[in-house]
């Protein structure tokens, strides 16, 4: 039953079980606050969301209290709340003082200074000066993990890093030790945090108690230019937001997105920024004599339009990277399609997914929002802690709230959450076929690549598709097949149809060797074999350019517009932060400016008039942020009918090490660290932890 | 300062014995299914008393396995109750001393001095031959027999510090002192004579258990009233 409230002379209803801050804030008054925070539980403990409620002994927690709780008044009215009364004031005004008593002068030296909630409050909220003239408490610093910088004498013991680990990330090491003054965040026997989210409590901290260890002392919030634009290290699609100073990327935060990423990133979404700035391409490179030497854009083009001319177009394949956007892939598809050329491919090698069996075949149809319905999820040749930590978290917030179940077909590793390990390997599907209805409203099955990318793949698939038509997992308004890619870029590849054309060859047989000229648009994840000329165009020195005769230097995620799909199939948009170093070059440009030396310019030039011919193609992609569903029944019949066999072969892990899964990430020490360091701790994460 | 951590010397493991083992189960019994970590304290409080008094960094890990806890859960109830030693304590006896208002005007500041003289200059330290240590403590709710001690289970009352040296020598000698007032009153009664509650009249039944007398003397003359003696009235 909604419950009305007078909250500073507005008159306000709400429904049962919101919190009296909550409503104070759908009010219109701002409430200060340390410890509350939308995604955690509620702790209650800094008491800055004091509230004066007539009729109520002492002032109000209002993060705490619900507004179904309050006393009645006698006479039925309803509640009349002050937020900004003399009572409020002064206890806003004396919790301040007390935090700030053993809180030390570190504003100059703290780099949280800038955007600190405890300045923002204290100037907004707090006393002018101190009265207090003994000596501060000290606390030595403890060790959280290699990305947190802890400096716990400035900790106000607001919990949220101890709630966040708790709770998101599904570590448990955290914990508030001692009491009262001596009280101090600690983990147990210092052992450190092995997370893939561990970062987003150093976001969480209102104070500079936890920062991040490898922007230390690099740059004030004030200095940088924010700019938000969506992160391409999985294919998740979470939103960022890159602060740069000049051309310098100095940081990447997350940015809100209620359906996609709540408000969290992956640790290797926000600390590749070093390696944007190391091993990057920035001219362009031509193979004499066994050895690259640097070339000029003229030179290297010219050479690339030579063999390409001179070669038959059955002889021609391209493969796109997991990093490239659907403008760059778009441009590429034109070009080759001038040139006649259907090897192409997007996908990873062994990878059965295919354009051609709708949509709904290859998208995380639930979409990540659908997790939080679901009821049971089965998953089948992934690890999504390591594939996608923000989806993974997702689920973990899931099972949370009761009545999911897990079950796992593929390796035990430890999910962060309770799962029935049912089996290894494609015999575990097969048992499921023909069982009858799961018992679930909203039954949702997670494939991931060890599933859709090995040898029998396609089997595999036909597989699931029966088991699911079996278990009825799609039905009327819940479609629960969900496809989870592990890279930005194979969604929009998918759709704009990036695969090979009739009697083509796909990505296994192309980096084989079965053609003479490979185009490779940043495909870095595996070998291409001795023979073939390739062309690499790409922004790191890593697998491709080692293995290329000509590198073209293109822009990294952060230095192009470019629209990813991410695994949901939901088309987002990354804004440029800053310029590609050197002489490198947007990637659809580059393509641009070699289908003029081909003598078949495509017909854009510039980014806007290739993105009317992209949506064109594919009209979907223009509607951002937005998804366009399909059929999922088709899909399963589709998927189903394929044939082939399966091989007993259990499924296997994709990602090696979580750390190093593309070339940004592979030439960022803080990642090469994180690594050596996951290593060291011999956590595998392929242990068993099923219940 | 009173910050809580592990000590540094740690035994490398702790078991429980059957009899405890057997104890915790009925203890978590007592508590509903997947609600086991409400019997953290009594078990952590059963490791330390096994464990000599003292509570070792394996006994926290096997608490919070055997309860289903995180490590770190158990550590911050084991941090947050100062009843919880966390450092090696006396093997003989460890004494807690009270220093609240009642027992420091008593004299209780003294006592620690005694203890500093006699024991470690450092609360939770170790005597040199490892059989004594000391704490102040809070109020133990002594206060009518200030200043007091506590040493595991049993208060020493009344004391200066030369009755605490007697106390400490007769532990030290591998005896037990008999524990409460150490200057031979019972309990908090008034030492020598009683002070109050002299007159006779009241332990000779005219006024306490009067009402007894009154009753029966109520029923006589009731059953006088009615004609029947009273032994004829039947039992009801």
């Amino acid at each position: 039953m909604p419950k009305k409230l007078i909250i500073d002379g507005v008159e306000i209803e709400v429904a049962d079980g919101t919190t009296l801050l909550q409503a104070c804030e759908m009010a219109g008054s701002e409430i200060p606050r340390f410890c509350y925070h939308e995604r955690l539980s509620i702790a209650g403990n800094c008491r800055m969301c004091l509230v004066e409620v007539v009729g109520a002994p002492k002032p109000v927690a209002s993060c705490a209290q619900t507004v179904n709780e309050l006393r009645p008044n006698p006479d039925g009215s309803p509640n009349v709340v002050f937020t900004k009364s003399p009572t409020v004031k002064k206890a806003r005004q004396g919790v301040m003082e007390f935090l700030l008593i053993n809180h030390p002068l570190d504003c100059p030296i703290c780099d949280q200074g800038g955007e600190c909630d405890l300045q923002d409050q204290a100037v907004a909220f707090g006393v002018g000066g101190s009265r207090y003239h003994e000596n501060k408490r000290a606390v030595e610093d403890k060790y959280i993990g290699p990305l947190i910088k802890t400096t716990m004498t400035r900790c106000i013991h607001c919990t949220r890093c101890v709630r966040y680990m708790t709770e998101v990330a599904g570590v448990e090491e955290l914990g508030l030790a001692g009491r009262g003054e001596d009280a101090e965040i600690t983990t147990y026997l210092e052992k450190g945090i092995l997370s893939e989210m561990s970062a987003n409590a150093v976001d969480l901290c209102p104070v500079g108690a936890l920062t991040h260890r490898p922007w230390a002392h690099n740059a004030r919030p004030w200095e940088m230019r924010k700019t938000e634009t969506i992160d391409a290290m999985d294919a998740v699609g979470c939103n960022i937001r890159v602060d740069t100073r000049g051309r310098e990327v100095m940081r990447i935060l997350p940015r809100n997105n209620d359906s996609v990423n709540e408000e969290w990133i992956s640790d290797k979404a926000r600390h590749v920024v070093d390696g944007l700035k190391t091993q990057r391409l920035d001219q362009p490179y031509v193979r004499k004599d066994g050895r690259l030497v640097p070339a000029t854009w003229d030179e290297a083009l010219a050479v690339v339009a030579d063999r390409l001319k001179n070669t038959a177009r059955e002889r021609i394949g391209a493969l796109a990277g997991d990093l490239c956007g659907a403008e760059e892939m778009f441009a590429l598809k034109d070009l080759l399609g001038g040139l006649g050329v259907v090897n192409m491919d997007c996908r990873a090698p062994h990878e059965a997914l295919d354009p051609a069996l709708s949509r709904a075949s290859y998208i995380f149809n639930p979409t990540i929002e659908g997790i939080d319905e679901a009821d049971a999820i089965l998953l089948i040749g992934t690890n999504p802690r390591i594939e996608a930590p923000v989806l993974n978290a997702r689920i973990r917030h899931r099972w949370r709230q009761g009545g999911l179940e897990v079950g796992v077909i593929g390796q035990a590793a430890d999910l962060g959450y309770p799962y029935v390990h049912v089996g290894d390997g494609p015999d575990s599907i097969a048992q499921l076929i023909g069982k009858g209805a799961a018992t679930a409203a909203r039954p949702m099955i997670i494939v991931g690549q060890g599933a859709f990318a090995r040898e029998d793949a396609a089997a595999v698939l036909a597989s699931i598709a029966k088991a699911a038509q079996s278990l009825g997992v799609v039905k009327d308004g819940w479609n629960g097949l969900a496809i989870l890619h592990t890279a930005a870029a194979r969604v929009a590849g998918l759709d704009l149809g990036f695969v090979p054309g009739a009697g083509g060859k796909a990505t296994a047989a192309i980096a084989a060797g079965g053609v003479d000229v490979i185009y490779n648009l940043g495909a870095d994840e595996f070998d291409i074999a001795p023979g073939p000329f390739v062309i690499y165009q790409g922004t790191h020195g890593d697998r491709g350019a080692h293995r290329a005769d000509v590198i073209l230097p293109g822009a990294a995620y952060t230095e192009k517009s470019a629209t990813y799909c991410n695994t949901e199939g939901r088309a987002q948009v990354s804004a440029r932060a800053a310029f590609p170093p050197g002489e490198a070059k947007e990637d659809w440009t580059v393509l641009r400016a070699l289908s003029a030396r081909l003598g078949r310019p495509l017909a854009y030039d510039t980014l806007g008039d290739l993105r009317t011919q992209m949506y064109r193609a594919v009209p979907h992609l223009a509607r951002v942020d937005a998804i366009q569903p399909g059929d999922g029944a088709q899909a399963l019949s589709a998927l189903a009918a394929r044939g082939g066999s399966v091989t007993a072969a259990a499924f296997q892990a994709v990602i090696a090490d979580f750390y190093l899964t593309n070339p940004v990430a592979r030439a960022s020490a803080v990642m090469a660290e994180l690594s050596a360091l996951r290593h060291a701790a011999g956590r595998n994460r392929v242990a068993a932890a099923a219940e | 300062m009173a910050v809580r951590r592990l000590h540094p010397d740690q035994p490398s493991s702790f078991a429980f014995t059957p009899e405890n083992v057997a104890w915790i189960q009925e203890t978590v019994a007592k508590y509903p299914p997947g609600k086991q970590a409400s019997a953290v304290i009594p078990v952590l409080w059963r490791a330390q008393e096994q464990h000599g008094g003292w509570l070792p960094e394996p006994a926290i890990r096997l608490v919070a396995e055997l309860l289903d806890m995180a490590y770190i859960r158990v550590y911050e109830v084991a941090t947050f109750y100062t009843m919880f030693q966390l450092a090696p304590v006396g093997s003989v006896a460890h004494i807690q001393v009270c220093g609240t208002t009642p027992c420091m005007l008593r004299g209780s500041l003294d006592l620690i001095e005694a203890c500093k003289r006699r024991i470690n200059p450092d609360p939770h330290h170790l005597s040199a031959d490892g059989k004594f240590s000391w704490e102040e403590v809070e109020c133990l709710g002594s206060c009518a027999n200030a200043p007091m001690v506590q040493i595991w289970k049993d208060t020493y009352e009344d004391l200066t510090p030369e009755l605490l040296e007697r106390v400490i020598d007769t532990f030290a000698a591998g005896g037990t002192p008999k524990p409460g007032s150490q200057t031979g009153r019972t309990a908090s009664c008034p030492a020598g004579a009683a002070t109050s509650l002299k007159d006779p009249a009241l332990y000779d039944g005219s006024s306490i258990g009067a009402w007894k007398r009154r009753f029966a003397d109520l029923e006589a003359a009731a059953s006088q009233l009615a004609g029947t003696a009273p032994a004829d009235k039947p039992k009801g």
